[in-house]
């Protein structure tokens, strides 16, 4: 196929990627087009591949936990509460109840910024720069709520084995229902500028359909199988944290904007009403968060020894932003595990491109290829630490800095 | 859909060993509950003879349409583990159960037949045993590499423990790479080197190359 790209007769092949502008994380596509329409789809991922699970299966549990934070530069969550839940069940470690409500708070904070990341990004693949903008401005709130409780914006590192590392004080509760309060105020602003512009519509609706039936046959997950009517959603089926004492369930397109279909516009009504669905799951917890420890064990030594002497093979399994996210560990009484395979949301997702871009337009790929919604990070703001003492690089000196570079790279030339 | 009862996850370990007796080599349940009520959920692992992998998946397809989530593997030695890792009741509340199937392939025959006849959204699970374990998937529609690199050595498998693994010669230690020295000057002055080390090291490594 690869030597027939300069050919004259149809098919024609057209490859994307693996880095490219359309595309928010590096994944090689080769279309076959029949002139604007799509034939054939193939894509070759990998080329972010680090070794990750190598690397892990040579280090110790609360090692592999930062490591884990580390797989995804969104999901700062879903691997390290996946793979700490696996490890828990393995030492039989029993997790405090307060530890697991605030690692539901976090994992629904996470959803909330994470729906609006991709919000944006739909908004800016259709073109609609001002929407994407107006999201990602919005989404900062939830950022800020999760700095403020974690220390961090990405790679949270809240997760430890038996527990959290932070508590929310009684201080910081005010502060999350604020933002609870202003993503509730704005909800029905950011449905109406969503799914009632008549562009969005037509660029979405019937577009990158994927039936229920290959929803089912692909292994496709989270908000993409549910907008293809697949009523799955792991916290309502497969209890774990505080979703066992919770009410969840999964969101599926309402009737009255035509039913489940299966088009892009169906996954943004899911994403945008599981924001809703993530305001009121954070409610509640706060009303009902019990008291006590956050912690299975403060000492580190005692920790490592318990989890060194565990021996077996468990699963940890959450429902990511993007859809299950599930880790299987095995130990067999040595400081690593002896296997550990990280299967994340994307994994079982990225199969759902092949029948959603067949017969599509060239110009409809990337916000259908986004409506799978794939990965992608952000820092707004540094802080350094340098000899013990600490500094942060706020606005006026990251500007500062970036036209240093601008001048640097000009000299360059 | 068919829509079958649901049932508990005693009975379905219960279905598999009236079907396939003694080719059920071991069968348990394994529970975890959460938060304040500690509300249940249920793992179910089923290990069976090697053969039966294609009918123990059809048995799950005939109780209920199985999510699939992922193939895991392990090295065991003498044998290579294979955790067909799914999913039956989802969309019940709170009656969802992992099921996870595992079959022992030899290292004398690492072949095990395709499941992606069965479940077409197998193939990237098979595809990434093949290249990281060394096993071959007999049938298997499309067996190109997934996520090595085309330059990656042939005969390498990262998850072998064996002399087929990744060779030690083949790691860079990150933390033994040197900072690039053609770059700017950074914005922030640089760390001060440790006392000891530096000097010995410094001379001995490329800039930016890997130091081994």
């Amino acid at each position: 196929m690869s030597g027939d790209s300069g050919k004259k007769s149809i098919p024609y092949t057209v490859p994307i990627g693996p880095v490219h502008p359309a595309l928010k994380e590096p994944v090689m596509f080769t279309f076959q087009m029949e002139g604007e329409v799509v034939k054939s789809v193939d894509f070759a991922p990998g080329n972010t591949h680090r070794g990750i699970e190598w690397m892990g299966m040579r280090r110790n549990p609360v090692q592999i936990v930062h490591l884990t934070d580390r797989i995804c530069g969104i999901c700062g969550i879903v691997h390290s509460l996946s793979f700490a839940r696996a490890v828990e069940q393995i030492a039989e470690i029993e997790v405090p109840p307060r530890a697991d409500y605030i690692r539901t708070i976090m994992h629904e904070l996470e959803r909330i910024q994470s729906h609006l990341l991709w919000a944006g990004v739909a908004a800016h693949e259709l073109g609609f720069d001002s929407l994407f903008y107006l999201a990602w401005r919005v989404r900062e709130q939830s950022m800020d709520l999760i700095e403020n409780i974690t220390g961090n914006r990405v790679n949270y590192a809240i997760v430890q084995i038996g527990g959290v590392r932070r508590d929310i004080s009684t201080d910081q509760i005010p502060l999350v229902e604020q933002g609870l309060a202003y993503y509730r105020g704005l909800l029905g602003q950011m449905k109406n500028v969503f799914l009632n512009d008549s562009t969005i519509r037509m660029r979405c609706r019937d577009h990158g359909l994927l039936s229920y039936r290959d929803a089912q046959l692909l292994c496709t997950i989270g908000p993409t199988a549910r907008a293809s009517g697949v009523a799955m959603d792991v916290r309502h089926d497969y209890p774990y944290c505080a979703y066992g004492d919770l009410d969840v369930r999964p969101v599926l397109p309402p009737q009255e904007s035509g039913g489940p279909k299966g088009d892009v516009y169906d996954r943004i009504i899911v994403r945008l009403l599981e924001i809703a669905q993530s305001i009121d799951i954070i409610q509640q917890c706060l009303d009902t968060m019990p008291a006590g420890e956050i912690l299975w064990e403060k000492k580190m030594p005692k920790l490592l020894m318990t989890l060194k002497k565990a021996r077996g093979e468990a699963i940890g399994r959450v429902e990511a932003p993007r859809g299950e996210c599930m880790h299987y560990v095995r130990m067999d009484g040595n400081d690593a595990p002896a296997t550990w395979k990280v299967k994340a949301s994307s994994y079982s997702n990225l199969m759902s491109w092949i029948p959603m871009l067949k017969g599509e337009q060239l110009a409809d790929i990337p916000i259908i290829v986004a409506s799978i919604d794939p990965c992608m990070s952000c820092t707004d703001r540094v802080a350094v630490i340098q000899d013990g003492s600490a500094g942060f690089l706020k606005k006026d000196d990251l500007t500062r800095l970036s036209r240093e570079k601008t001048l640097r790279l000009m000299q360059c030339r | 859909m068919s829509e079958t009862p649901h049932r508990t996850p005693q009975e379905i370990i219960d279905l598999y060993r009236t079907e396939f007796g003694a080719g059920v080599l071991d069968a348990r349940i394994t529970e975890r509950g959460e938060g304040v009520h500690k509300t249940k959920a249920y793992n179910i692992w089923i290990r069976l003879d090697k053969d039966l992998l294609r009918p123990a998946i059809k048995k799950l397809m005939d109780i209920r349409s199985p999510h699939f989530a992922v193939i895991a593997g392990s090295d065991l030695g003498d044998e290579i583990e294979l955790l067909y890792i799914l999913s039956i009741f989802y969309g019940t509340k709170f009656g969802e159960y992992m099921v996870t199937l595992a079959i022992r392939l030899k290292k004398t025959d690492l072949s095990v037949p395709t499941i992606t006849d069965l479940i077409p959204g197998a193939l990237l699970s098979e595809r990434e045993k093949q290249e990281f374990l060394g096993i071959t998937v007999t049938g298997i529609p499309d067996g190109r590499r997934l996520f090595l690199p085309d330059d990656f050595p042939q005969g390498v498998y990262p998850w072998r423990k064996d002399e087929t693994g990744i060779k030690p010669e083949m790691v860079r230690e990150l933390w033994a790479v040197n900072r690039p020295r053609d770059r700017p000057v950074p914005p922030v002055p640089e760390k001060k080197p440790a006392p000891e080390e530096p000097a010995a090291q410094g001379t001995q490594k490329t800039p930016g190359g890997a130091a081994e």
